[in-house]
């Protein structure tokens, strides 16, 4: 089973009191931002803090941190400071092709050796948020190894299509499908945008409904009480493992009776079948007491 | 001598005498009989009805060195017990015991009466604000006494409190006396603690705002217990005696932590049908009432009653049908009151019923769960709720040690870290509560349970909760902030915490400032 980001939690890289608390909350990931959660004269401070939490904290969790774009002042300031302290995973924001993949991967290779970090033990990964990242969505997602996930950030994506988000998210159907799609393909995962209106409970679990069918493996969040809502709509139900226990069982007497054809309650059952299920155990088996955070 | 805790206490401390030290949660076993009200008479068509709180105070005869009570169901809004303390300065007395069932911010304003020497000792829950820190500086004749609920309504039926006058706030009271809390413009749902005092104390004066026609219905307190009635334009602000609804937490902290109590709860096996319980007012306790309502409707359970410090949440838990009855010593919020005032099963009731440890048996020992918070614990298991970081009070006793005493299971919710501070220590300033009688403490960072609770252990072994050792616990705290300095004090006894037996649990010892 690959790692689990079913949700990924952004924590603002300047403020001390949700840093020390960011591990708590069952999060797949932490996304610790110095990106745009901190403000422009707070860079230096906030990068300085991310790089003491890392050290520091044992969170116990996957750390990630959002970088600034590398074409800003900051991008690689970050990447210098933080990397040292041998942050998981790192977070590009507003990818706009593979050749900035390629370079940010050789910064970390030589952090990487310098630091004496197994090599390729920093991942990446990169958020779309423009029409043109997204056309390119397949040549970022497989632009260097280090690559695991790619996500979308809809604020600026829906400025950029000059539309508006709305409760059905309609606006997103065409980016969403591409960017599971190009994932897909390059065999990475895929990360829905935030949703920011944390009091609106059934607003947020419609879109995890939705991300989840699409085939999006997390959401990311920006609030500690939007984390167990995520993990409950993504956990298997007990009816869905029910069933998947069913066909593995159907599968394997099939096979004991070298029987070409597998049936369940009069349904026939193929490979796909078999596989999805196998794959439904394993998840289940996976978020098992880490649902309810 | 050393209390059964370990805690220095002198066997004679300055203005209290010779004290007995605490020897475990039910070690003290009463004799002797309740201590009663003065007789009095009340001939036929005497007018109880005075023209001032000045003429009441003539009228009950108050003199230097009488002890006076008051109840705080006010809280905030409490415009009793700074006017009669400045009356009675007015008229020259001296060297009063004010004996309030507790002290609120409000009452900061009694301190230049503290300092002239009108009040020289003070026997009640708790203190905060200026008050707590002047009273952590020594000011008074005698240091202050601290007693829980239940604790103070054991001294008063055993005479350890004689309470001389009782001024009573009373929402609504008829030209004879009765009295109750749920009419008038200074409402304040159930007036449990008032209930006790008019009871024992040889004089009772009732202030109201909201003088009504004989007899009054409800009646609370009857007249064969009032004195005397005063008519004053107001004697609370509404906008302080109650908040509006009281609504749970948004803190995702404080919501964790309330969701692991609730779990632990559910996995201790005191979750069952017909289950009783009590919640504490403060954010992350409230909040676990969230949580054991989606638990109940989940499970398809019901509760026998719940038990308060009430507040609406809980109130509308028992309207749903989740709870039979409510039990209820104070209303801590609008819709509380709202439910005292229109549901027969939501019951007023007095302080010794509720946690009176020497009567026939207190509601707190019905309880099978108390959810409480708690200021620091220790790795003990001792809680304190009245010091804060730097030895000052600042907090109340409440009916803290009075339902983790009954309680089948005792939950304490705290926060690992607050600011800088560990809250998980090797021994907590001022003991409240024992260690003996907690059984949980549930932190957002991991979940300790008291290791005399095999049965709770074992049964949460397979909860997946973070539960750890209470050294764990601390270890964690202290890894991230480091050990606290011990506060510096002085040989001065400030304040005595009573237990709810009338055994000396700790002393509060004067700060170095």
């Amino acid at each position: 089973m690959e790692k689990l980001r079913r949700s990924m939690m952004f924590i603002p890289g300047n403020n001390p009191g949700m840093l020390q608390n960011a591990g708590i909350y069952g999060a797949d990931t932490i996304i610790l931002d110095c990106e745009d959660a901190v403000a422009i004269t707070e860079k230096d401070s906030a990068r300085n803090l991310v790089f003491q939490a890392i050290s520091e904290m044992n969170y116990g969790t996957e750390v990630a941190v959002r970088i600034n774009h590398i074409s800003t002042p900051f991008g690689w300031d970050d990447l210098k400071r933080i990397l040292p302290a041998k942050p998981d995973l790192i977070r590009l924001p507003m990818a706009q092709g593979p050749d900035e993949i390629r370079q940010i991967d050789e910064f970390i290779s030589a952090a990487e050796q310098k630091n004496k970090f197994p090599a390729g033990s920093i991942k990446m990964m990169a958020a779309v948020e423009t029409p043109k990242g997204l056309r390119l969505a397949y040549e970022i997602a497989s632009a260097s190894p280090r690559m695991v996930a790619l996500a979308i950030g809809a604020e600026d994506f829906i400025a950029n299509l000059k539309t508006t988000r709305s409760k059905l998210g309609r606006e997103l159907l065409a980016a969403r499908g591409q960017l599971v799609l190009a994932a897909r393909e390059a065999g990475i995962q895929c990360i829905d945008t935030v949703f920011s209106d944390i009091n609106d409970e059934e607003g947020f679990k419609n879109e995890i409904e939705l991300i989840k069918e699409m085939g999006f493996d997390g959401k990311s969040v920006v609030n500690p009480r939007q984390v167990s809502v995520v993990h409950d709509i993504f956990a298997p139900t007990a009816k869905e493992i029910d069933h998947a226990q069913r066909v593995l069982a159907a599968y394997q007497e099939a096979l004991e009776k070298k029987s070409g054809v597998i049936s369940l309650n009069g349904k026939m059952i193929d490979l796909p079948i078999v596989a999805r299920a196998e794959r439904t155990l394993a998840y289940a088996k996976a978020t098992a007491g880490k649902g309810g955070k | 001598m050393k209390n059964s805790i370990g805690r220095e206490i002198p066997d004679f401390i300055p203005g209290l005498g010779k004290v007995t030290g605490f020897g475990g949660a039910f070690a003290r076993k009463p004799v002797g009989r309740t201590a009663g009200a003065a007789l009095s008479t009340c001939l036929p068509r005497t007018d109880k009805l005075l023209a001032s709180i000045e003429t009441a105070i003539d009228a009950v005869g108050l003199k230097d060195g009488m002890t006076i009570s008051f109840h705080h169901h006010f809280r905030n809004g409490d415009r009793i017990l700074n006017r009669v303390v400045e009356a009675i300065a007015k008229k020259g007395i001296r060297d009063i015991t004010l004996s309030p069932s507790s002290l609120n911010t409000v009452n900061d304003a009694l301190i230049p009466y503290i300092e002239q020497g009108v009040i020289t000792a003070i026997e009640t829950s708790g203190a905060r604000g200026k008050m707590g820190r002047f009273l952590t500086e020594g000011h008074l004749k005698k240091p202050l006494h601290i007693r829980s609920h239940g604790g103070r309504a054991q001294a008063i039926e055993s005479g350890a409190i004689h309470i001389d006058v009782a001024f009573l706030g009373a929402p609504a009271c008829d030209r004879y006396g009765n009295i109750n809390g749920i009419q008038g413009q200074s409402a304040c749902g159930s007036l449990g603690y008032a209930i006790q005092d008019a009871a024992y104390a040889d004089q009772v004066v009732a202030i109201t705002d909201n003088l009504m026609p004989h007899p009054l219905f409800p009646i609370s307190i009857p007249q064969t217990q009032v004195d005397y009635i005063v008519v004053v334009d107001s004697i609370g602000d509404p906008a302080g005696i109650a908040s509006g609804a009281l609504r749970y937490t948004k803190d995702p902290k404080e919501l964790l932590i309330a969701k692991y109590a609730a779990d632990v709860l559910d996995y201790s096996g005191h979750l069952q049908q017909d289950f009783s319980m009590q919640l504490g007012s403060g954010g992350a306790s409230m909040a676990v009432g969230r949580f054991i309502k989606a638990k109940m409707l989940e499970r398809g359970i019901t509760g026998s009653f719940g038990v308060g410090g009430m507040t609406g949440v809980f109130a509308e838990m028992m309207e749903e049908g989740l709870f039979k009855m409510m039990f209820d010593v104070q209303s801590f919020d609008i819709p509380a009151i709202d439910s005292i005032k229109k549901n027969s099963n939501h019951l007023e009731m007095s302080a010794s019923y509720y946690a009176n440890p020497h009567n026939g048996g207190a509601i707190v020992n019905n309880l099978d769960a108390v959810i409480l918070s708690a200021t620091e614990v220790d790795v003990d298991f001792n809680v304190n709720v009245i010091t804060d970081s730097n030895g000052v009070i600042m907090g109340a006793s409440g009916g803290h040690s009075d339902t983790a005493a009954g309680a089948k299971l005792t939950i304490v919710v705290a926060p690992l870290l607050r600011g800088r501070l560990p809250m998980v220590k090797d021994a907590v300033q001022t003991v409240v509560t024992p260690g003996e009688t907690v059984d949980a403490i549930v932190t957002e960072r991991g979940i300790a349970i008291n290791p005399k609770r095999l049965d709770v252990i074992d049964n949460l072994k397979h909860s997946g909760l973070p539960i750890m050792s209470i050294y764990d616990l601390k270890d964690i705290a202290y890894g991230l902030c480091g050990r606290p300095e011990p506060i510096e004090v002085t040989d001065e006894i400030v304040g005595v915490v009573e237990y709810r037996d009338g055994t000396i649990i700790d002393v509060i010892r004067r700060p170095i400032f």
